[in-house]
């Protein structure tokens, strides 16, 4: 156990410089630059300020200046929101995402596995087909028409609940729901097939064989074997969601990250885009490893090599 | 002494539902066995004899389904009774162990848990009592080092291994009626016969009937007191290992004994097949089910199922052949 940690760690730091030495050129190679507005500024105040970030440097220059501070564990100064740091932003900025992706993935968990569960159970049914046609819709209806709509029925029609911030508890519904559509509907799909194939299994006979009832089979039996691809699908899945959806934050103009980095981008705030990049790739790799881990608890056939 | 009927299949019709339209998979299957008997089930695959047992055990999911006739196990009528009361028999009056003991156990769970499970189910033992019994049940089908076994999952396991866990289950409440559902296909020859060898001596230990469904009959010849030969949805016959063996009265059982290899024949001899293949049961045929492929086939046997012939108190055949003579033998009798 503690060797396979060490060489995730290993893995891990290569895999985070890959990010940032890739992101960093990427970023270079796009056009435009962080002090271009609508009515640009004199060549001058241009001169001045690109020196003042140390922006006038050679590209190669700026990449091992970044990566010494990147060691230090300083992402810098963010260039539009002036003198804010970078670390700060995430440092507040977070927290309200990752709050909102939680209560959206503890939804999706707990109405995705029992729905995909029982569509298996009733397979060809009618109500299957009812599960699948709604999950089939949650797949393929994007983001923002959710959002929008959700916000037009409940915020603008019915008046019962707030469309706008996350002040009280009864702000975060619309939001948890949107952004909880898609894995909800993934997750009860993953589940029903997954669940098909496990009650096929003969262990799953054998349970029967022995007078365990069938609702205690499904549970025991069933449930460990089946919600082994779902909690694949969990680690990626959390690692998105807990850095927030841009559509979802701007639908309901909530200051998280997720509006963040896609405002970071158009206004190529250089340091910002590193520092969310980075950020989302350390989460994405620390839920992986969570998710390895999980594995080895549900299923103990598998080695930690 | 008399011994008492311990299972009683009597006309048992059972049918798949299928898209394609409804199989016939068990078509009039009467089969008794008494206390004690080790009734070997043989035919090939498609015969009805998994079905069968499987009936036993209420277990006959979707889309089978019971039409007609009776199963009397016990004192139980099975095919009566709901879903839960079943629950209560299987495990404890009646266990089954399968044919590949690879996938039969649950790969997350440790053998210690899957056997405390079923004894949990069952009985009213506590935690300590259950671990004890458990170790017992390891003890008893060969497993050595059982507590530490009882930790270890299936797959730390080796194929002859889980049979016996999976056989130490089956035991674990005692039940009157094991059901053995090719339990020694998936094993490698020595460890078939350990596990043959291991079910016999468990039988006297614990006193129970078994129910050997193969279609191995030379593991049929070493075990078992009854047969019954099955094809196409049908007993063809059935009669104690004797007279099943020495006196075979049905083509088709002829055929599957002289398809066995014989050791002392010399090794270039070609084993006899039966020739043709089995019947297709969405469009079975109205005769005898056997009648295209058999030798000595008459026009009657396309047309009409024979009746059963008699032949002994335990030995019956349904074969227009049998019919034939005893109707020659009557009227001899009448000159």
């Amino acid at each position: 156990m503690s060797r396979y940690i060490i060489k995730r760690v290993i893995s891990a730091i290569i895999t985070l410089f890959l990010v940032a030495t890739l992101t960093f050129f990427l970023m270079y190679l796009v056009p435009g630059g962080p002090f271009l507005a609508e009515k640009a500024p004199s060549p001058q105040t241009m001169k001045a300020l690109e020196e003042k970030y140390g922006l006038d440097q050679p590209v190669g220059v700026q990449y091992t200046n970044y990566m010494k501070r990147l060691l230090k564990g300083d992402l810098g100064t963010s260039l539009k929101m002036r003198g804010q740091e970078v670390n700060h932003i995430i440092k507040t900025r977070f927290p309200i995402s990752a709050k909102l992706g939680l209560c959206a993935v503890i939804l999706a968990v707990s109405v995705g596995l029992p729905i995909g569960s029982f569509a298996a159970l009733k397979r060809g049914k009618f109500l299957d087909r009812l599960i699948m046609f709604f999950s089939t819709l949650g797949m393929a209806v994007p983001g923002f028409v959710v959002a929008t709509v959700l916000m037009y029925f409940f915020g603008v029609k019915l008046r019962v609940l707030p469309t706008f911030g996350l002040t009280s508890p009864l702000h975060y519904i619309l939001p948890v729901i949107a952004l909880a559509f898609y894995p909800t509907a993934y997750i009860s799909r993953l589940m029903r097939s997954s669940m098909l194939d496990i009650i096929g299994q003969d262990y799953m006979r054998t349970a029967k064989a022995k007078g365990v009832s069938q609702f205690k089979s499904l549970f025991k039996h069933a449930l460990r074997n089946a919600i082994l691809p779902v909690v694949t699908y969990l680690g990626p899945m959390l690692a998105s969601i807990l850095t927030g959806s841009f559509i979802v934050e701007k639908v309901f103009t909530i200051p998280g990250l997720g509006n963040q980095f896609i405002g970071s981008i158009t206004d190529r705030d250089y340091p910002l885009i590193m520092g969310t990049t980075i950020f989302l790739a350390f989460l994405l790799i620390t839920m992986n490893v969570l998710v390895d881990i999980a594995y080895k608890i549900i299923d103990p056939r598998i080695k930690m090599e | 002494m008399m011994s008492n009927t311990l299972l009683d299949i009597k006309n048992l019709r059972l049918s798949f539902f299928t898209p394609a339209g409804e199989v016939k998979a068990l078509n009039d299957v009467s089969i008794s066995m008494q206390e004690g008997d080790v009734l070997g089930i043989v035919g090939e695959s498609g015969s009805g004899k998994s079905v069968t047992a499987y009936s036993i055990m209420g277990l006959t999911a979707h889309p089978g389904k019971i039409i007609g006739g009776t199963i009397d196990f016990n004192g139980h009528r099975i095919n009566e009774m709901s879903e839960k009361q079943m629950r209560k028999i299987r495990g404890k009056e009646v266990s089954m162990i399968f044919q590949d003991p690879m996938t039969s156990l649950n790969p997350v769970y440790t053998i210690g848990n899957q056997i405390r499970e079923v004894i949990y189910l069952h009985t009213d033992l506590d935690k300590q009592q259950a671990y004890d019994r458990s170790v017992e049940l390891l003890n008893l089908v060969g497993i050595n080092d059982p507590e530490k076994r009882l930790k270890q999952y299936p797959h730390e396991l080796s194929g002859g291994m889980r049979q016996r866990v999976m056989i130490a289950i089956a035991l674990a409440c005692e039940p009157k009626l094991l059901i053995a559902d090719e339990p020694t296909t998936a094993l490698d020859v020595t460890i078939q016969a350990q596990i043959i060898e291991l079910m016999m001596e468990l039988k006297r230990k614990i006193n129970m009937s078994i129910i050997m469904i193969t279609h191995d009959l030379g593991i049929v010849a070493s075990m078992c007191t009854n047969i019954v030969v099955m094809y196409a949805g049908k007993v063809v016959e059935a009669g104690s290992i004797d007279e099943i063996f020495y006196n075979p009265k049905h083509e088709y059982t002829k055929g599957l004994l002289r398809s066995i290899p014989n050791i002392d024949s010399p090794s270039h001899e070609r084993l006899i097949p039966i020739e043709g293949s089995p019947v297709d049961m969405l469009n079975p045929p109205v005769g005898c089910p056997f009648a295209p492929r058999c030798d000595k086939c008459m026009k009657i046997c396309l047309k009409r199922m024979p009746e059963y012939t008699k032949i002994s108190d335990t030995h019956k055949s349904a074969c227009w052949m049998l019919q034939k003579e005893e109707l020659e033998r009557s009227k001899g009798v009448m000159k």
